[in-house]
């Protein structure tokens, strides 16, 4: 029994909206699963479909090896959830929004103020404990939101979008915070539409698109599965890209043209630019990089992740 | 009476879960955590505005109306007689400020709702714990009133103890109503209508006027309405006598307390569980 998601042709609909159609999922205890896809492509519903808040339209669903139908006030009990929006109640100070809230599970006074101060020291809020919610920053409100999220000691934490309308420096630390969460064993389950973050919180993700699942596997392993080693990244100054792409032909193993510049997926970078150099074509910038899970979405649907 | 209509609400859908009662109070809890910032403020208008009436009206305007006649033939002064109604008035607006204006704010808002039900709470359960802290504010409310009217000598203190239960059943009942009622709000423009809807049954439920001097049809409409078996409720108890009637009224104000508790936590679940 450590799978502790496990769904099987998974659907949602609104009316006549399907936003989660068919999908087949597995989580098992420790790991840090995400799913990776751009706004409306069904994270959202399926997050709320394993935090029992929204019932499954039809296929299976088990979470802690439960029925969310029949059992969601006892799975919920177990879960902890960063929703995408923050929350917070505004008219409570920054340590009684995480006293309460363990009131509502059932958690002893005395331990939930002990566990607030714990985890208001684990998300480098001590010093605002006092302070209400509104003067925080939107970073400080989300490692708020986090700590929240965790009073309950969760065997598993659901984070929507965790670190999205952050400034840098803010999601560097979130993802500092949920880094060490998951070295101490909690599993993570976030939705996503940073590849980087992806990237750096994920030991195994899903490329979610229009509802279905279009990839699974680690991060290492989709890319490896759908790009090239090195991409080359070509911006013409021109109106238009699309007549040097056919210029372009040949090289590399595939090539993507987007409305700002074209994208040459080759093993060697390096060797590339020198032969779009001795084709004469005279791009007015140049870069060579890694592939990373965005050139797997763009392969993949023909998209780009953020638009 | 709460212990009897309660345990059936909460295992609604078929699951009983023993831990309902307590997952209610927590969220009462919350509301008692609010009340260091400025909400007593909130709550102090709560108590002034009845006291304002029994004055201006009972006592003021009572006194160039002078006694009135009561059905069975008695005459009692006119404050006697606008008393008990201000205190039902009184449960009812409690009531209704907790369930409608607030409890919309923190379901749209403030969204408290949402992080409340990823714990183990359930939306009837929100809709229970939000229900009895607007019963603990109206009934201190009413608690109040009661010591001013005892004070005055409106009523007696034996049959103002009586009263106060009878308060938490009409603040259940409307706050049942206005909770149910939030849920099928749209926006805020909509509160007006419920003001006036408030204040129409205020002027009319037989508080100012015995509704025997209206015509037949008219009587027959106020006499269905949730405050008029309020105040024929409290006004029994304060004036006296008790009958049948007011049997009829305490079972109009639990059947109003069920339909509106069920159909609140069947709409706040499919409101806020899509």
């Amino acid at each position: 029994m450590d799978k502790l998601i496990h769904a099987h042709g998974l659907i949602k609909r609104f009316g006549d909206f399907t936003a989660v159609d068919g999908i087949d999922v597995e989580v098992r205890r420790g790991e840090a699963f995400g799913f990776l896809g751009p706004n409306g492509a069904g994270k959202s519903s399926t997050m709320r479909m394993i935090g029992c808040v929204s019932p499954p339209t039809g296929g299976v669903l088990k979470i802690l090896g439960l029925d969310p139908r029949r059992d969601g006030p006892k799975i919920r009990a177990r879960l902890g959830v960063c929703p995408q929006l923050d929350n917070l109640d505004i008219e409570l100070t920054v340590r009684e929004n995480l006293t309460t809230y363990a009131r509502f599970f059932g958690i002893p006074r005395k331990v939930a103020r002990r566990r607030a101060d714990e985890l208001l020291e684990f998300v480098q809020l001590a010093e605002r404990a006092d302070s209400k919610v509104e003067p925080l920053s939107g970073g400080m409100k989300r490692r708020l939101t986090i700590a929240r999220a965790l009073v309950n000691e969760p065997e598993m934490v659901l984070l929507d979008e965790p670190t999205t309308g952050l400034d840098p420096q803010a999601r560097h630390l979130v993802w500092e915070r949920l880094f060490r969460l998951k070295q101490q064993g909690v599993t993570l389950v976030l939705t996503t539409h940073y590849m980087d973050e992806a990237e750096q919180l994920c030991d195994r993700l899903v490329v979610m698109d229009g509802g279905r699942i279009a990839a699974e596997g680690s991060p290492r392993e989709l890319i490896e599965r759908y790009s090239t080693r090195e991409v080359v990244e070509l911006r013409f100054a021109a109106e238009s890209q699309e007549p040097y792409a056919e210029k372009l032909a040949g090289l590399g193993e595939r090539l993507e043209v987007l409305p700002d510049r074209v994208l040459l997926y080759v093993d060697d970078g390096d060797e590339a630019t020198a032969e779009v150099q001795r084709r004469s074509l005279m791009p007015a910038s140049v870069l060579v990089r890694r592939s990373s899970l965005e050139d797997v979405f763009l392969h993949l649907t023909g998209r780009t992740l953020v638009d | 009476m709460v212990s009897l209509v309660l345990p059936r609400l909460a295992s609604w859908k078929g699951t009983v879960f023993e831990g309902s009662g307590r997952r209610a109070a927590s969220v009462t809890e919350r509301n008692i955590s609010c009340l260091r910032s400025m909400y007593w403020v909130v709550m102090i208008s709560g108590f002034v505005e009845p006291v304002l009436y029994l004055f201006s009206i009972g006592i003021g305007v009572g006194a160039l109306i002078g006694d009135l006649r009561l059905p069975d033939g008695r005459l009692v002064g006119y404050a006697e007689f606008v008393a008990p109604a201000m205190l039902a008035s009184a449960a009812m607006t409690g009531a209704l400020s907790e369930t409608t204006f607030n409890f919309f704010g923190k379901m749209k808002f403030m969204r408290l709702y949402e992080g409340m039900l990823a714990t183990p709470i359930r939306p009837i359960e929100i809709a229970l714990g939000e229900l009895a802290w607007a019963m603990v504010r109206g009934v201190l409310y009413s608690a109040a009133f009661l010591v001013i009217m005892v004070a005055l000598d409106l009523t007696t203190a034996m049959r103002a103890l009586a009263m106060l239960p009878a308060t938490v059943l009409v603040g259940f009942a409307f706050g049942a109503l206005g909770m149910a009622t939030s849920t099928v709000i749209r926006s805020w423009q909509d509160f007006d209508l419920i003001a006036s809807a408030q204040f129409a049954l205020f002027l009319f439920s037989g508080t100012f006027v015995p509704p025997g001097h209206y015509p037949a049809p008219v009587r027959w409409l106020i006499e269905v309405t949730p405050l008029y078996r309020s105040v024929d409720l409290t006004r029994a108890l304060s004036l006296g006598p008790v009958g049948p009637r007011q049997l009829v009224d305490v079972l109009y104000l639990l059947a109003l307390l069920a339909v509106g508790l069920t159909l609140a936590g069947r709409r706040m679940g499919k409101m806020l569980c899509k």
